[in-house]
């Protein structure tokens, strides 16, 4: 189900940038990914998640974005490459 | 009285408060999920228990087929409160749109940044309780400590004394805990509810910064809110912040107490503090909820007829292979870790940022004067089940 630890593919400079989307309509408020990686997600008072940098991931962020959507228990986090 | 008959068959006749259940539910859980996914049970009611950690969120997410009207575990025949409380205790017991509108006033208060705003309020509630006990070099890590921090925190959001605490700790175990005996049922609601209307009553002359004035001067559609509603958001607050955080705490601290080597490595490496905190909620996750069914479905194959209740095991859930590897180990630097011990869509627990920072306090502050501790040989670990599951007593030796 989902993401594994183990190897991962690395996204070296050259790919394409990693994108983030959150489905509104999906997040409940967990805010495992503000908890995780706050430079890439925001957070407001009732607990919706939106993503930064309109989610583009920066490069060397890409694990932690990964990680978000791995704990993410709504499954509320998509990464969309452009 | 409390009644339970030894279960003997899992799957038709279950009992969440089976005594050896409530110590060791998880060889039950394995059986149930490799032979019947959803159990069933005639016993105080007719009520289905689905292990499977699809289930459990696919009917958490379907609002509709599974009413929040009534979340009780044990309790089955709760219609006494009902001219106190018409509306029940608001947003847990509701579903949209009441739910929606009285959620959304509650949230604000356990945002991220609110929680942080407590933080050093529980740091310091966790120090001087070590200090009571540690010169002794012996604790009971649930009654002395675990216990008391979650009530003091509530207490403070509530704007009430502490020495309230062990009053509110009473009446929540009576409510919860001891919810299969209806007297003591009736004097935990009673208790609590006769004290936050005397609140709802003295913050009505004088306001000030807590929750209660908060909603008292909320609004809905241009209009006050009504007593009964704010007083059932405020027991909720209450009901639902102390019982829960405090066995998660308690499990947590009896797992490191029986488990050297996760102890040694969080000490050594505090950074796993946070895999550590989300595994122990995944593992030992505390809360049970109840589900009505409203109309008559199918779940597994099951057929669920309108009336039966549904035990939404977020704690079973959280041990299910199909989505979790290593399944039944405790990895406290598991990476990926989408559990469910907050439950799963819109009745996601509102206060779980509240419940994570309680809990990580409490454990730092623990092993930060205590890198070593065990149980006390001879000694008795004893747990309570049913809507919350936690230890109730944890007799340690602090080394």
């Amino acid at each position: 189900m989902g993401w594994r630890p183990g190897p991962r593919p690395s996204f070296d400079s050259g790919c394409a940038p990693l994108r983030l989307r959150i489905d509104p309509d999906r997040c409940q408020g967990h805010a495992r990914c503000f908890a995780i990686a706050p430079d890439l997600f925001d957070i407001d008072d009732f607990g919706q998640s939106s993503v930064r940098s309109d989610g583009v991931v920066p490069a060397g962020r890409e694990d932690a974005a990964r990680l978000a959507i791995a704990n993410c228990p709504e499954f509320a986090i998509e990464a969309v490459e452009d | 009285m409390p009644r339970t008959e030894p279960v003997t068959d899992w799957a038709n006749d279950f009992d969440v408060l089976d005594p050896g259940y409530v110590e060791d539910p998880f060889g039950v859980w394995d059986e149930l999920r490799a032979t019947c996914p959803v159990a069933t049970t005639q016993r105080r009611g007719r009520a289905w228990l689905p292990m499977r950690y699809a289930d459990v969120t696919a009917i958490a997410h379907d609002t509709t087929t599974f009413s929040s009207s009534d979340v009780a575990v044990v309790a089955f025949d709760q219609d006494e409160d009902e001219d106190i409380l018409p509306y029940g205790l608001p947003p847990i017991t509701s579903d949209p749109p009441l739910h929606t509108w009285t959620r959304r006033l509650l949230l604000p208060w356990f945002s991220h940044r609110r929680v942080e705003s407590y933080e050093t309020l529980t740091r310091e509630i966790c120090r001087s309780l070590i200090k009571e006990f540690f010169d002794s070099g012996r604790a009971d890590a649930a009654v002395d400590y675990a216990q008391q921090i979650p009530v003091r925190v509530i207490s403070h959001i509530l704007a009430v004394p502490d020495d309230m605490s062990e009053a509110f700790t009473g009446w929540v175990r009576d409510s919860l805990e001891f919810a299969d005996d209806p007297e003591r049922r009736r004097r935990g609601n009673y208790g609590i509810g006769e004290f936050l209307w005397s609140k709802l009553q003295e913050r009505k002359e004088s306001p000030g910064d807590d929750l209660i004035s908060d909603l008292l001067a909320a609004r809905h559609e241009d209009q006050p809110l009504e007593d009964s509603i704010v007083l059932g958001m405020a027991m909720l607050t209450l009901i639902a912040g102390v019982d829960t955080t405090w066995s998660a705490i308690g499990a947590s601290l009896w797992h490191l107490a029986t488990h050297d080597d996760d102890r040694e490595r969080l000490v050594a490496d505090p950074a796993l503090m946070d895999t550590a905190v989300e595994e122990f909620l995944r593992a030992y996750a505390p809360v049970t909820m109840a589900r009505l069914v409203t109309t008559d479905t199918q779940v597994a194959g099951c057929p669920m007829n309108a009336g039966d209740k549904v035990m939404m095991s977020f704690p079973a859930a959280n041990r299910d292979p199909e989505a979790f590897e290593r399944a039944n180990e405790v990895v406290i630097d598991r990476a990926a870790n989408r559990h469910v011990a907050f439950g799963s869509g819109i009745h996601r627990c509102a206060g779980s940022n509240l419940a994570r920072m309680e809990l990580r306090v409490a454990i730092e502050e623990w092993l930060r004067r205590i890198p070593s501790y065990h149980l006390e040989e001879g000694a008795r670990v004893t747990w309570a089940g049913g809507q919350v599951r936690g230890p109730r007593s944890i007799p340690v030796v602090l080394r």
